[in-house]
């Protein structure tokens, strides 16, 4: 037997079970209600409305009184149109800490220097430290764990003078603030005076500058003099590629 | 646990040895937590006294009164000499009834705190003395209750315990998920904090209802839940345990407020905080000796954090440091006055599948700790680092996990989840997941029996070579100095010198007329 079509030029496609077009999927999930006949009922309705059908309900058990659990196995009716598959993409690649210290080792020849902070009255270090701690976020552990990063973390309530001091004691590459607190707009506030008082001690060598928080929208960036805003459920290694990212990007702009 | 038949024929002599330079490294730590105290050991303290409640006219939010009265202590007088000195003293100058009532003059500016000399001071240490004694004797109620709890409903029919963690944000939630887990034959639940409290330098107060990523231990929260689990051990008819956090810059407070509510496993690590959290290394230790002496006093099991190593580092490059680790924490808490059945030392399942042979590579790593420890409940933690969402291949590696966990005789087994790594567990994972337990109990919990792996096998020959490499490793961490090696960045990779870190301002040497009323009938065992 042949292949009409390659995979590049298809277009509709459905499932494969174990024959091409048959279009069987599988799929588990518990409701709230008791185990019987009643309840697997409930799950093959469930299965057929969201386009499973037929569908079976090939396994159901009782977890406690008030839940069942339920495998099904059916054919979707949906087909997919691949010519409509949109994918975001991200200006840059998202990288494993290994590649994130070969690449900074080879852009740089040295350590990559994070300084970073809660800046204003903010005393909330969740967000900075689920970045910067070696314990991490998400499954991901924090910038401290790379080897080629050298991570400064000034804690909470830092005035803005002392973070420009320490980002040029220690030669910041970056310089990562985190807000949580939004009360009469702090957040944007404090993340602007900050941008501004950098720009205007250090002008062209100012470092990256990057600012995290739940409340702060990615597309603000240039209102807050920033290069770069990560909102929330950011996690550390898509800090570090980007960092990776900018500091290349710098990099071939001065060259 | 004691019947353990040796596999391994480890040689006496270098275990010996392995103890030996633990002991070694321990020393110069042990002296200076003996030489400082800390704002968190004497907040404890305070708390064994009695004091509760927080200032919820404070702007900064609802502030313990602890904090209030240590932090106005040290600005008045310094803490060098304790903190119960100059509080008792006080309560006598001003007449007043209760702590709390000391705690809200304090606030209003009422109170300058001195350190009393003479007879004052003789009057004051014995009052602080009878306010302690009151607080540990409540502890000691408490145990003695789980005793008769334990007598009257029976421990888990069999080994490992099997432990399941739960953690919604709001206390309410996680009764009722804890209720569930108990009755789907959970022996001990875990309630895991909001994500970052081990930062924060007080202890939230009341109920609490939006955690992130996990609920705030407080006293109220360790009541409402070990309350709950009372009322499902009497349902399910044995003795359901409950869990906590003793770790992070509040860990003698918390451990105090365990003993207070009846908790009976504590999370407490001698290095965890240093390495994982960046909290200071003096800090950390002075606060882990008192936390331990008081779950030592409460009868605790604690449960150290040897897997946080392995998902940092490789498991198999890093397999001895987990060995040291374990024979640190061990003299670190026999020192503190734990005997071995509440030593619950830690080790994990992390090994990269993809290694060949990586399950006997397991084996011998799980029977070294076992005969290392052979009187330990050791904590068996499961595989999380190559857990990548693919839930069924996650499924099987669980059902490795615990089949080496009852091959290898593990007391704890924390269960693990096919969607670790994928989402906070639903009902039906955890349903899954206790399955995935109870076959392999069912199917091979005795297949110990018939285990002998071959005298020069791989696991064998494996867990000699960790021991050697264990034994290597200390001997530097010996010359070096243990504090020297934690810089170096010896563990998991971190590097944390002596003085950085956080909390260290909290550090205080003591002062020759220190006084710790709490220490001292902790050291005594006395009751009055």
């Amino acid at each position: 037997m042949t292949t009409t079509e390659t995979p590049k030029t298809k277009r509709y496609v459905r499932p494969y079970g174990d024959t091409t077009g048959d279009g069987m999927a599988q799929m588990s999930f518990t409701l709230p209600i008791p185990f019987g006949p009643r309840a697997d009922g409930a799950a093959q309705q469930l299965a057929n409305k969201m386009g499973m059908d037929p569908a079976m309900v090939v396994h159901s058990h009782p977890i406690g009184e008030d839940f069942t659990f339920f495998v099904v196995y059916g054919s979707v009716q949906h087909i997919v149109d691949l010519d409509a598959v949109k994918v975001v993409e991200r200006e840059y690649p998202l990288l494993p800490p290994s590649d994130v210290n070969s690449a900074i080792k080879k852009t740089l020849r040295r350590k990559l220097v994070v300084v970073g902070a809660c800046i204003g009255t903010d005393a909330h270090t969740v967000g900075i430290d689920a970045i910067l701690n070696i314990k991490g976020f998400a499954g991901e552990k924090g910038l401290e764990y790379y080897r080629e990063l050298r991570v400064v973390n000034l804690g909470a309530q830092v005035s803005i003078p002392e973070l420009v001091k320490a980002a040029r004691a220690d030669k910041a590459d970056a310089v990562l603030i985190s807000q949580v607190v939004t009360q009469r707009d702090a957040h944007i506030l404090n993340t602007q005076e900050m941008s501004a008082a950098f720009r205007e001690a250090m002008g062209e060598r100012c470092p990256l500058l990057i600012a995290g928080g739940p409340r702060f929208d990615p597309l603000m960036a240039a209102d807050l003099g920033v290069d770069r805003v990560f909102g929330r459920g950011t996690t550390p290694g898509e800090v570090a590629s980007y960092l990776v990212h900018a500091i290349s990007q710098r990099k071939e702009h001065h060259a | 646990m004691s019947q353990t038949r040796a596999l391994l024929d480890l040689d006496p002599k270098v275990v010996a040895t392995a103890r030996g330079l633990a002991a070694k490294a321990a020393a110069p730590v042990i002296d200076l937590a003996r030489a400082h105290t800390t704002v968190a050991v004497e907040r404890a303290t305070l708390r064994l006294a009695g004091i509760t409640g927080a200032d919820t006219t404070h702007r900064a939010g609802d502030v313990p009164w602890v904090n209030r009265v240590v932090d106005t202590v040290r600005e008045h007088c310094g803490l060098e000499h304790g903190v119960t000195l100059p509080v008792f003293h006080a309560l006598r100058e001003h007449d007043l009834g209760s702590l709390t009532e000391l705690a809200e003059a304090t606030a209003a500016g009422q109170i300058q705190f001195t350190i009393p000399t003479g007879r004052a001071a003789t009057s004051a240490a014995k009052a602080a003395r009878v306010a302690v004694a009151k607080g540990l004797r409540t502890v000691d109620r408490n145990r003695a209750n789980r005793d008769k709890l334990v007598t009257k409903l029976g421990d888990p029919p069999r080994r490992p315990w099997i432990y399941l963690i739960v953690a919604t944000g709001d206390i309410d939630e996680d009764v009722v998920q804890a209720a569930n887990a108990a009755r789907a034959g959970a022996d001990i639940i875990a309630v895991i904090r909001s994500t970052g409290q081990s930062l924060l330098d007080y202890v939230p107060e009341g109920a609490t209802h939006h955690g992130f990523a996990g609920t705030y231990a407080t006293q109220e929260n360790f009541r409402i839940m070990r309350a709950a689990l009372d009322e499902v051990s009497k349902e399910v008819g044995r003795y359901v345990r409950l869990t906590n956090y003793a770790s992070g810059l509040c860990m003698p407070e918390i451990a105090v407020l365990a003993g207070l509510e009846r908790l009976d496993m504590m999370l407490n690590d001698s290095m965890y905080g240093i390495l994982f959290r960046d909290i200071n290394p003096i800090r950390t230790f002075v606060d882990q000796r008192f936390s331990r002496q008081v779950h030592a006093r409460a009868g605790i099991i604690i449960n150290t954090g040897e897997d946080n190593y392995l998902t940092t580092a490789d498991a198999v490059d890093a397999a001895h440091t987990v060995t040291v680790s374990q024979l640190l924490n061990e003299h670190f808490a026999h020192e503190a006055g734990l005997p071995d059945e509440l030593l619950g030392l830690g080790h994990a399942f992390e090994i990269n599948p993809k290694v060949p042979d990586s399950f006997r590579l397991e084996l011998a790593h799980a029977l070294l700790a076992r005969e290392l420890f052979p009187d330990a409940p050791l904590k068996w933690m499961p595989p999380t680092k190559h857990m990548t969402g693919d839930v069924f291949n996650g499924y099987l590696l669980d059902g490795f996990f615990n089949l080496a966990g009852v091959l290898t005789g593990q007391s704890i087994l924390l269960v693990g989840m096919m969607t670790e790594a994928v989402v906070t567990p639903f009902l039906s994972d955890r349903d899954l997941a206790l399955a995935n337990v109870r076959y392999v109990l069912d199917a091979a919990g005795s297949l110990r029996e018939d285990f002998r792996p071959a005298p020069d096998g791989l696991i064998v020959k494996r867990a000699h070579q960790v021991l050697g490499e264990a034994v290597d490793l200390l001997d530097r961490i010996v010359d070096d100095g243990l504090l020297n090696a934690i810089a170096d960045g010896t563990f998991g990779l971190m590097k944390r010198p002596a003085d950085k870190g956080k909390g260290a301002d909290g550090v205080i040497e003591k002062a020759d007329g220190y006084l710790n009323p709490a220490t001292t009938l902790l050291d005594e065992g006395a009751t009055k």
